[in-house]
């Protein structure tokens, strides 16, 4: 684009503007966005971004949808009805009238543990993002609030926990326990994402700081504490907030690679994505539909919140506030 | 430069070790330990007094840890006893590194000649349909399951129409001559092209498959970067200038725009190894990640161990030579 036109793009942008605003500012009038904070000037911008109103419907679904599973459920999770049709040169039932997705293996109705999976899912996430977060908040605050000799020791470990690629530390976690459980699923994920958290917060707290609202609490004698706990943290929530949407989709997948690599939770009575989509793989060349489902419902999910979180990201970025 | 150097290399080691207690601490408490991973749980008393004996496991932990680092530091792991029955874990390693390395280098070129040309014309574009399109391929890209674009692919061009071979490193029929074990390369030196088309067909799904992961951050990574450049002063005035669109894009927006782009695939070593563990789960293919995945399956913790410090020390010098690269290139940074 040639510089002439960019300037034309900038007058005809300005000229928009005057237009739909009708009337011409005067010397005392105060732009609208100029006293919001940064979160509700970030709203103002959110409630017309697209990407994020497609992310937050979809994650609406989902949680309602996992909220009354029980209840929009054609049939039990359990039971299995179509156990008749499933034989050895035809393992999966075909969709039929009363369960159009047909069974699984096990002639249990398909779309119903899809639709139940959705909770187990759900609290499979939310779990292990809650368990990472709160590592990361410990020892980010440690190394954030103390600086120094602490945060040099804490940030090595962090720096060891990063060096391992993120499902080679998952899996060593696993196999910590004798027994994988939905528990020892949800402890593997949340290992990975500690380290994030802790970086991620004590970058903030750092900046936060030497900021000149902490050297004024300090300077007027406020304890460690309480600056740590009601001045910096608050403060440096902000980013950490936004990468736990993003720790959502990421655990949800994760919990489906475990369960791909034979170390997820072998109970499928109360089913989960992650664990149908995992044991599907040995039956993909027969029937694929019964991947693709659980499969297709992982990446809409995932879709939702990575959607959400970086729209969140994009909005709480001073740098985008105009 | 030499001190910050040293510096790093000191940090490294010191990483590098806390890595190793971390792994002997492993070895310790998993479940059954390592007689139990040997011997089989039906062992008799007797043999697993014995087997305590010759591994050392009756002396204090201090005295074990130093026999653990003096073995790590000669490469003596023990042997496979799972995964390849009977062969040293060291030599296992160096058997399939090559198979890795070459279906990770290949996803990587995929990755950034796809990645980089893509962000810079979404930036260039801000807002436009390929800024949208390719902005949400990508985030599609990372709500996919990695396993299950590789299952989607064999699925498609393997076994319904017949195009790429489903699984393996090479067609064992070909009785290709060996060299480096890097097969491309092989049939390539040998000028046994036949084989080298053969084991490229091998690796076009897997490689797909695996770029996946750093296309997605790549691509991120240098349409941001090639925005922040693109409001720049110096570029207005390059544009300004009457300076042609090649010489602003190669000399001023090109050139500062990837530095952090350069960081972010000095990263993506441990995002590519994890993501080899599953694509050569589904595609079969011999290297180290489907090593890993057998290895926790069955339990094998010779290979275990040789793999996890060889990729926390693969980790650490990819990262030290990014900083070294990086603090040659921008002076501020040694000071630190």
């Amino acid at each position: 684009m040639s510089p002439m036109q960019r300037k034309k793009d900038r007058i005809d942008a300005l000229a928009a503007t005057a237009g739909t605003a009708g009337d011409i500012p005067d010397a005392g009038h105060v732009s609208e966005s100029g006293g919001l904070s940064l979160i509700g000037s970030a709203w103002l911008r959110l409630r017309r971004n697209p990407v994020f109103l497609v992310g937050a419907t979809i994650t609406a679904l989902f949680v309602l949808l996992a909220i009354f599973a029980p209840l929009i459920a054609p049939h039990s999770g359990t039971a299995n009805p179509l156990i008749g049709q499933v034989t050895t040169n035809h393992p999966i039932p075909n969709p039929q009238s009363g369960y159009p997705l047909g069974g699984d293996n096990q002639g249990r109705d398909l779309l119903s543990r899809l639709i139940l999976g959705s909770r187990q899912t759900l609290i499979v996430g939310v779990l292990a993002t809650l368990a990472g977060l709160a590592g990361g908040l410990v020892l980010g605050t440690l190394a954030g609030s103390f600086g120094g000799r602490v945060d040099t020791v804490v940030m090595r470990i962090v720096d060891v926990m990063l060096s391992l690629p993120s499902l080679l530390l998952a899996l060593a976690v696993a196999t910590l326990f004798g027994q994988p459980s939905q528990w020892t699923l949800i402890i593997a994920i949340s290992v990975v994402q500690i380290p994030i958290f802790a970086r991620l917060l004590r970058g903030s707290m750092l900046s936060q700081r030497s900021s000149d609202h902490v050297l004024a609490a300090r300077a007027l004698g406020v304890k460690r504490g309480p600056i740590t706990f009601r001045h910096m943290l608050p403060n440096s929530l902000g980013p950490v907030l936004v990468q736990a949407t993003l720790v959502l989709a990421v655990s949800i997948i994760e919990a489906a690679s475990l369960s791909f690599l034979g170390l997820g939770n072998p109970d499928d009575s109360s089913p989960e994505w992650g664990q149908m989509l995992g044991r599907a793989q040995d039956l993909f060349d027969i029937a694929p539909h019964i991947a693709f489902w659980p499969a297709g419902c992982i990446v809409v999910v995932a879709f939702g919140f990575t959607l959400m979180g970086e729209s969140l990201r994009e909005a709480l970025d001073p740098r985008n506030r105009r | 430069m030499l001190r910050f150097i040293v510096r790093r290399l000191l940090q490294a080691v010191l990483v590098l070790f806390i890595v190793s207690l971390l792994l002997f601490t492993w070895l310790r408490k998993l479940p059954g330990g390592p007689i139990d991973a040997i011997l089989g749980e039906r062992a008799t008393p007797e043999t697993r007094a014995a087997l305590r004996k010759t591994l050392g496991l009756d002396q204090s932990i201090p005295v074990q840890y130093l026999h653990f680092l003096n073995n790590a530091i000669h490469g003596n792991f023990g042997t496979s006893t799972q995964v390849q029955t009977g062969t040293d874990a060291l030599d296992l390693f160096f058997q399939r590194l090559p198979a890795t390395v070459e279906l990770s280098v290949l996803a990587l070129i995929l990755a950034v000649i796809t990645a980089i040309p893509l962000g810079y014309f979404a930036a260039k574009r801000h807002g436009g349909f390929l800024d949208t399109g390719s902005v949400v391929l990508s985030l599609v890209g990372v709500a996919v399951p990695v396993f299950f674009l590789g299952f989607v692919l064999k699925y498609f061009f393997s076994i319904e129409w017949h195009m790429l071979p489903p699984a393996g490193r090479q067609n064992p029929d070909l009785d290709a001559t060996r060299i480096t074990n890097f097969y491309v390369l092989d049939g390539l030196l040998t000028r046994e092209y036949d084989a080298a088309w053969d084991a490229l067909k091998h690796l076009i799904l897997p490689a797909i498959t695996l770029a996946s992961v750093p296309f997605a951050v790549i691509f991120r990574i240098t349409r941001a970067s090639v925005l922040e450049v693109l409001n720049e002063d110096y570029v207005r005035t390059a544009e300004s200038k009457g300076l042609s669109e090649r010489i602003i894009r190669g000399r001023h927006v090109l050139h500062n725009a990837l530095l952090p782009v350069v960081t972010t695939i000095g990263l993506q070593v441990g995002a590519l190894l994890t993501g080899a563990v599953l694509t050569e789960t589904v595609f079969g293919y011999p290297g180290l990640g489907d090593a890993l995945a057998q290895a926790f399956r069955q339990r094998d913790y010779a290979v275990l161990q040789v793999l996890i410090l060889a990729a926390a020390l693969g980790y650490i010098l990819v990262n030290l030579l990014v900083d070294v690269a990086y603090a040659i290139i921008d002076p501020r940074i040694r000071t630190r």
